[in-house]
């Protein structure tokens, strides 16, 4: 590799923002539109590389590029992938192209406007994913949040100015003190290199505070109890693109910078901190399911699934501790590692598709109630084929994404503990419950108005979006090796990091 | 007689002299030849930057028996300074001719003050201070009081005035003290002299206490801020614009030639805490008050003097890195003051003034571009990435966690998101409300032209923001 491939891919999807913006009027609407599906396309296939040429036999950074940016403070423009990141930078560009496709027909208010904003997102959630260096992850980061502010706020429905001031004050609030963290450290360090953070010596109390300021930021982001409460608002009253985006992918920062940041910077303090990790994360699954359940949106029961959903990656990252005690070994803490990994991945395949089908029905009939629908089978055979199987995927049924990831984490927390096992594992009850009650109420069913008799089955545009979803989704449920094999390296060296003390 | 250095105030001796031509100038003109006016104080500012870039120096001079000092960051000052001035004459111009305020006096008085800045910038004795202090200050008065059929610029420049003499009756009071004390006003030997005592004495801390005050109300920090809404709120939008940013820059050279260069041996246990106080007064009072202003040019007040609490957290860290953090962050403020301003006076027109909030409601839907650049403004106002707001506070933060107060800098930042809520209501408006007021925007091209690089400006620098970054480490020798 010569050329900087992962610059490429932060870059190109914002310069294509920029040209479908610059494009702007209404006469070229199409040509704007043809050109944001074009350019995010091309970063998918310019993605697929760093599947392809990665060692996944090596647990450092590759397609490393590194020059030097600010150099007052030593901050480098370091861009690299692991075998965390990478995935992430792939759901990412695989994601994209999909949530173009499902804006298509429907946007109608400024779409150029629209269609750009996604793209630079793509571009900025890409770089967080990439950054090796704090500094321009922190602004990637923060950055993430203009694109999303607007996303919601143009194209949301009805409350969307409460929800998306709601969302931008609470992540913002979360992640000032992750920046006074980096800070700080930077003083200690001398620059602002992830690497030279992780191997920082700190103190108890520092590792402490600093593990509390990155628990603010990235609580928020995954979000977990009780810092929860922005989710269902920005989801409900996001557009359906926007939904995608944001469980698919922004969650995922949220676990991402535990994995990444937390873990291997503080790993005393997460050690110490673990119980209360856990304790928040079995009532984001648990108690979260059962607020699931009683939801009557769907866009609502979606976003409580997902912070159920999300509460299993941060138990996985977290169970661990208690894993690598119990057992002379670390198989337990490597299987909850992977799972939470899993789960994100899984997640966020599955939550989109749950997201981009809501999107259909919106479509037509423009509620989310539960109640305003009944027997769409009888109308749209086709549509309600794919929401049962996406709906399965979500209650973690074997040979689904979704089972690979539960499945890992129960195990890990039945090495640490049988009843941490036992309180994980109520969600694949919880889970069926909520998520299959709503299929049956909306799906099947006699047909329960006029509107539902006249809903049409899916488009051909509609129909291809969710299917290539589906089978990933089936792909990822059958055979997740090749993943599990490409985080395994750098999985392994993380473990062996974090077990030792820095004090 | 190496004393008398005339090169080292020649920009000063040349503005001085472009003044006087341009007032006489002025007086020959018709009224319907203003044009001509900002034209000759465009080229004024020309004249002066190419005067200071002349004559510039890589090392200290002193001169006129070490009242004057020329050095690199004075240089670089200077050049800010008249950049500013030179997009405030030009975001007015248009507005002045729509509301018949375009006469000779507006630019005249700029100039002034401009001079009056670049005194206080090369001042090296309290008493040359003074002085440019005063020029810049009876210029600003004069200034607010430009509309003279305004009920309400009058009162403000009335306001102005009166709290404005307190303010520099309190300054030179303490100035006077410190005479005393000491027997002398020049710079150097203040500092070597205050430095020698050892521990502060009680009539020192009292001088330095007025010093302070003086200090404070000149940058607006609370609470001696109490002139500045209604200051903005009442000036014509063009003096609002200039009081709003050029100053600024003054308000820092008065603090680093007085506190960091006369005064910093007392720092520590001196001026420190007392900064400590304005500044976390200034971070509160600012950015709560804001979020009740209905009234942009009081919002951007109120703003700024949540700005200044966070310019002073560079001074509080004490060390040349948190000088040039605090010279870093004067020039963005200055930069996204300019552009705030001048976004109010591009949207007003002819009899009217677009100074409510709700008359950016729906500006995307006008002007996505302006939309867009106002966004930039407000983003980088509230410290986002990747704009030159973000690199702002981050250098402040970073001087005062080098200094071991995370306290304060975990305040810094609880405050910047209180702040955060009211750019982004901006936003908002801009965004999601539909417009009250579908006018199209009737500015002038050179007015566009300027906003657009303006704003397009602090996304540049907060992407690159490297350059400026050392330019204002290296001046300030950190």
């Amino acid at each position: 590799m010569t050329w900087p491939l992962l610059s490429v891919l932060v870059w190109l999807p914002i310069v294509g923002g920029i040209v479908v913006m610059l494009l702007g009027s209404e006469a070229r609407v199409q040509l704007g539109k043809q050109v944001a599906l074009g350019t995010s396309v091309l970063t998918f296939v310019l993605s697929l590389p760093l599947w392809v040429h990665f060692d996944t036999g090596s647990a450092a950074m590759q397609f490393v590029e590194s020059v030097p940016w600010i150099a007052r403070f030593n901050v480098d423009y370091a861009l690299g992938v692991d075998g965390i990141s990478m995935p992430l930078v792939l759901l990412t560009t695989f994601l994209t192209p999909i949530v173009v496709i499902a804006g298509w027909e429907v946007i109608e208010t400024r779409p150029a406007q629209y269609f750009a904003a996604f793209l630079i997102l793509e571009g900025l959630m890409v770089g967080t994913f990439v950054a090796t260096d704090a500094l321009l992850f922190y602004v990637f980061w923060e950055a993430m949040l203009v694109p999303m502010f607007l996303i919601i706020g143009v194209w949301g429905g009805a409350r969307r100015v409460y929800a998306t001031v709601k969302f931008f004050l609470y992540t913002f609030l979360g992640s000032v003190f992750m920046l006074v963290a980096l800070i700080y450290m930077y003083v200690k360090a001398g620059d602002y290199s992830i690497l030279s953070f992780q191997e920082l010596p700190l103190t108890m109390t520092e590792q402490v505070l600093i593990f509390f300021a990155f628990l603010l930021a990235f609580a928020v982001k995954v979000p977990m109890f009780p810092v929860h409460t922005w989710l269902p608002d920005a989801h409900v009253e996001a557009p359906t693109g926007g939904s995608v985006i944001l469980a698919a992918i922004l969650l995922k920062m949220g676990g991402y910078g535990f994995i990444r940041f937390s873990l291997p910077i503080t790993p005393d303090a997460s050690q110490e901190l673990a119980w209360l990790m856990i304790a928040l994360s079995l009532i984001a699954v648990v108690y979260i399911g059962f607020v699931a359940l009683v939801q009557s949106d769907m866009k609502k029961l979606i976003a409580y699934s997902s912070i159920a959903h999300m509460g299993f990656v941060t138990l996985g990252f977290f169970v661990i501790f208690a894993a690598l005690e119990a057992a002379p070994n670390t198989d337990g803490a490597r299987l909850a590692l992977q799972g939470g990994m899993m789960q994100m991945l899984s997640h966020g395949l599955i939550s989109g598709a749950m997201f981009l089908c809501v999107g259909v029905l919106y479509d037509r009939m423009h509620s989310r109630e539960i109640s305003a629908y009944g027997g769409v089978v009888n109308t749209m055979p086709k549509f309600a084929a794919l929401v049962v199987l996406f709906s399965l995927a979500n209650a973690g049924l074997p040979g689904t994404s979704g089972f690979v990831g539960e499945f890992f984490v129960i195990l890990g927390a039945f090495h640490a503990n049988a009843w941490l096992a036992f309180f994980a594992a109520t969600t694949l009850i919880l889970g069926a419950a909520y998520t299959l009650w709503m299929v049956k109420r909306v799906v099947f069913g006699e047909v329960a108005n006029d509107h539902v008799a006249a809903l049409e089955d899916v488009s051909r545009r509609e129909f291809w979006m969710l299917m290539v979803l589906a089978v990933a989704v089936l792909l990822v449920g059958v055979w997740p090796a090749p993943l599990v094999d490409v985080m395994d390296a750098t999985l392994g060296q993380l473990l062996n990091h974090v077990v030792q003390s820095k004090l | 007689m190496p004393e008398m250095n005339y090169a080292a105030a020649a920009p000063e001796i040349f503005l001085g002299l472009a003044i006087c031509a341009v007032l006489m100038a002025d007086v020959f003109l018709r009224d319907d030849q203003r044009n001509v006016t900002y034209v000759l104080a465009m080229l004024a500012l020309i004249g002066t930057a190419a005067v200071t870039a002349m004559f510039a120096v890589t090392e200290q001079v002193v001169t006129f028996h070490d009242a004057y000092v020329t050095d690199p960051a004075s240089g670089v000052l200077k050049m800010f300074a008249y950049v500013t001035v030179g997009v405030t004459f030009l975001y007015s111009r248009e507005y002045l001719q729509n509301n018949g305020l375009l006469k000779g006096e507006f630019f005249v008085l700029g100039l002034f003050g401009l001079l009056g800045i670049m005194i206080m910038i090369s001042a090296h004795s309290l008493l040359t201070l003074y002085l440019g202090l005063e020029v810049l200050a009876l210029s600003q008065y004069t200034l607010v009081a430009f509309n003279r059929d305004s009920a309400l610029s009058a009162e403000s420049a009335m306001k102005y005035f009166v709290l404005g003499a307190i303010a520099s009756g309190v300054l030179l009071y303490g100035i006077s003290l410190l005479y005393g004390i000491t027997g002398t006003l020049e710079i150097d030997e203040l500092a070597a002299r205050v430095g020698s005592t050892g521990a502060i004495s009680i009539p020192v801390l009292l001088a330095l206490a007025f010093v302070v005050v003086g200090v404070a109300f000149k940058f607006g920090a609370a609470p001696f801020h109490m002139w500045l809404p209604d200051v903005y709120h009442g000036a014509p939008t063009p003096v609002t614009l200039f009081i709003g940013s050029v100053p600024k820059i003054a308000s820092f050279a008065l603090a680093w030639r007085v506190l960091v260069e006369a005064l910093g041996p007392m720092h520590d246990g001196g001026w420190r805490d007392m900064f400590i106080v304005l500044c976390v007064l200034s971070l509160g009072i600012g950015n709560l008050v804001a979020i009740a202003q209905t009234n942009i040019k009081r919002m951007l007040a109120y703003s700024t003097i949540s700005h200044v609490g966070f310019i002073l957290m560079g001074f509080i860290a004490g060390n040349e890195d948190g000088l040039s953090a605090a010279m870093f962050y004067t020039f963005a403020y200055v930069l996204m003051a300019a552009a705030a301003f001048g976004m109010v006076i591009l949207l007003s027109r002819q009899g009217y003034e677009a100074e409510r909030l709700e008359d950016f409601k729906g500006l995307n839907a006008r002007s996505p571009w302006f939309a867009l650049v106002m966004l930039m403004i407000m983003f980088s106002m509230a410290g986002v990435p990747p704009f030159v707001g973000f690199y702002a506070k981050l250098v402040v933060l970073e001087s005062v966690l080098n200094a071991d107060l995370v306290w304060l800098a975990g305040v810094g930042m609880l405050f910047a998101v209180i702040g955060a809520y009211y750019y982004i209501r901006v936003v908002w408006y801009m965004y999601f409300a539909d417009p009250i007021d579908t006018t199209p925007l009737s500015a002038a091209a050179d007015m566009r032209i300027v906003m657009s690089a303006n704003g397009l400006g602090l996304l540049a620098l907060g992407l690159f923001p490297g350059g400026l970054l050392d330019l204002c480490a290296r001046v300030l020798g950190g």
